[in-house]
């Protein structure tokens, strides 16, 4: 396919990076500084969402520990911002880590061709065990360089700075622009990645691996590719998010947040890049508010909407929602053509 | 001398707590296909009820070793009629809906009882000596408790009349159909008897963990990782897995420390994927339960 059929498939994914520029520039006028340091926080979050409705709703790929990339990214930048004095190398550190410690991980896997449910378990497992092990590195023996890991308490980020001054750090509201205008690059980038060539051979290894490899593609690699991409895009959402935080703390690794990073997906929905992404600032502000009430516990709330979409909404909401129009719009041609193609995930 | 008999014992304790609490959820897998996420919240459930009634004034005994199980057992159930059921076939929405339920599970505990640890409740076994050095006689028991566990299940799947049919849905649920079985009936009690070991296993472990509604995530990653290494065979997938992760475990625990010891079971048990994509029951041991 060449370039002007890549550009034409992707056109809604200009539309809602547009609605995002408008955005980015229209919030600081129009909200508190506040609630600008929490979108903050939901921004680097968005990013780790996107990340997996890449690996999974393209690539397939049931990864249940998308989250260990995104705190092995944060925890790359935070001890590599302080050894070099500066975050700008450190955020291309957090960016190789992550992908290079994914692209170790899933050598193993997908080339042992472990299957999609073991993989869901070995990743979670491993997210599980990173938050075992550095919440144990408390104490000054455990140092990298300069930065302590400090277990239990984790360690403090040093902020951004200007690239070409590492004495000049930016203020949360600069922060804000940072994250938004990552956002939007990455959303773009995995836009761009699901159209070309590449992305289009790792959708039909997710819909049909054995014939993909009967026609001569080796879908190894082509998880492999998507995995350590994805796990690159995490690690960046990871940088923003301790920069938001301020801190990052061995928590990142917990259950809690590798469920939340698959209910993202979920009630996003799987297949599409911006279901996630608003489901994700949804959630965000519905956890947010459950907070500020003791009734309610938030794991008890997450786990009714995981139960309640897996069993009644299994597609998710964008799909769903784009489902409903295209019926409308043609009834009777669209669904026979929906059911010919639908396909048994 | 006997440092190596301490030594020795706690290797093998090791590998029988890492087995004790694997067994429920290779139970449910190795008869189901089904991975229980919500395997580490059914260990917790056992563990609550242990507190709840000792802290009421039953026997502590009578608290791990029936209550735990009865009650783990009849919520396993439940769950199955109400949940798992419904998605039978469907391998990754069962995986993501006992998700679900171990977030629901969590955070139901979590309003009932607190976010704290509650009171905890101490080893009913005092300290055995061997030698210069002591050991646990609670460890010593659970060890005991394993083996009697592994011999239980083997029977029950090997001599009654339950466990042949049980079997054979598990091979062939068509055919068990056609010959007059109910598969729906033998899976809800499967997943029964699958909670109900692991419910044991929580109450049992509960005097020594002490009891949150999180403690679950510090089970499962090793629950998991046994069970996946070990392969599709229960018992004997359950034993191998566990005598080469615990024991890795243990001896590395022992050089190095426990951190270093939690990660070289994981590194070796993704090297045995790679090698072993099917886990050791993939292989060897092939006719063993």
């Amino acid at each position: 396919m060449n370039g002007n059929d890549t550009l034409r498939a992707m056109k809604p994914v200009f539309v809602f990076a547009l609605i995002g520029i408008v955005f980015m520039f229209a919030a600081p006028y129009a909200l508190q500084l506040f609630t600008i340091i929490n979108l903050t926080t939901a921004i680097a979050l968005s990013v780790l969402a996107l990340s997996l409705a890449l690996v999974w709703g393209y690539g397939g790929i049931l990864c249940f520990g998308q989250v260990a990339f995104f705190g092995l990214g944060a925890y790359a930048y935070t001890i590599a911002a302080i050894n070099f004095g500066g975050s700008t190398w450190a955020i291309l550190v957090a960016v190789l880590v992550a992908a290079a410690f994914a692209a170790l991980l899933g050598y193993f896997v997908f080339f042992g061709r472990v299957s999609d449910v073991y993989l869901g378990v070995i990743t979670l497992t491993v997210t599980l065990i990173f938050f075992s092990l550095i919440r144990r590195t408390s104490g000054p023996d455990y140092k990298i360089g300069n930065a302590l890991i400090g277990g239990f308490n984790g360690v403090t980020s040093p902020p951004l700075n200007l690239p070409w001054n590492t004495s000049s750090f930016l203020f949360p509201e600069h922060v804000f622009y940072v994250a938004m205008a990552a956002l939007i690059l990455s959303y773009v980038f995995c836009g761009w990645l699901v159209n070309t060539r590449f992305g289009r051979v790792c959708a039909a290894i997710r819909e049909n691996e054995l014939r993909s490899e009967l026609l001569g593609y080796d879908s190894r690699l082509y998880k492999l590719g998507i995995f350590t991409i994805a796990a690159g895009i995490a690690a960046i959402g990871g940088v923003l998010f301790c920069n938001g935080v301020g801190r990052i703390t061995p928590d990142v690794f917990n259950l809690y947040n590798a469920a939340l990073t698959i209910i993202w997906v979920i009630v996003g929905g799987r297949g599409t890049l911006i279901g996630p992404i608003a489901a994700t600032f949804g959630l965000f502000y519905l956890t947010s508010a459950l907070g500020g009430q003791s009734v309610l516990n938030n794991n008890l709330v997450l786990g009714i909407i995981l139960i309640f979409f897996v069993l009644l909404v299994p597609k998710g909401v964008a799909p769903t929602v784009t489902d409903w129009f295209t019926k409308r719009r043609k009834p009777a041609h669209n669904s026979r053509r929906r059911r010919r193609q639908g396909r048994s995930t | 001398m006997d440092l190596v008999v301490a030594v020795l014992f706690q290797l093998v304790y090791g590998i029988a707590s890492l087995a004790l609490i694997s067994l429920g959820l290779a139970i449910i897998f190795g008869m189901m296909r089904v991975i229980n996420l919500a395997h580490g919240e059914f260990l917790m459930l056992g563990g609550y009820t242990v507190v709840v009634a000792t802290n009421a004034g039953v026997n502590i005994w009578i608290a791990m070793l029936i209550l735990a199980p009865a009650v783990v057992g009849l919520i396993g159930v439940i769950v199955e009629r109400l949940l798992i059921r419904w998605l039978y076939g469907r391998m990754v929405d069962t995986l993501l809906a006992t998700w679900g339920l171990s977030l629901l599970l969590i955070g139901l505990v979590t309003s009932i009882f607190g976010a704290s640890t509650s009171t905890t409740i101490s080893p009913p076994l005092g300290i055995i000596r061997i030698g210069d050095y002591s050991a646990s006689g609670y460890e010593l028991f659970l060890t005991g408790v394993t083996v009697v566990l592994f011999i239980g299940v083997w029977a029950t799947l090997k001599l009654t009349k339950l466990g042949l049919v049980a079997r054979g849905t598990m091979q062939n649920p068509e055919m068990s159909a056609a010959l007059g079985v109910s598969n729906a009936r033998i899976y809800m009690i499967t997943f029964g008897l699958g909670a109900a070991v692991t419910g044991l296993a929580g109450g049992l472990l509960a005097p020594l963990t002490g009891v949150l509604p999180t403690i679950g995530a510090t089970y499962i990653a090793k629950a998991f990782i046994t069970v996946i290494s070990g392969g599709a065979s229960i018992l004997a997938g359950t034993a191998a897995g566990s005598i080469l992760l615990g024991g890795i475990n243990g001896i590395f625990a022992f050089i190095t420390g426990p951190t270093i010891g939690e990660v070289a079971l994981l590194v070796s048990a993704i090297i045995l994927l790679r090698l072993l994509p099917r886990g050791i029951t993939g292989r060897f041991f092939r006719k063993f339960l």
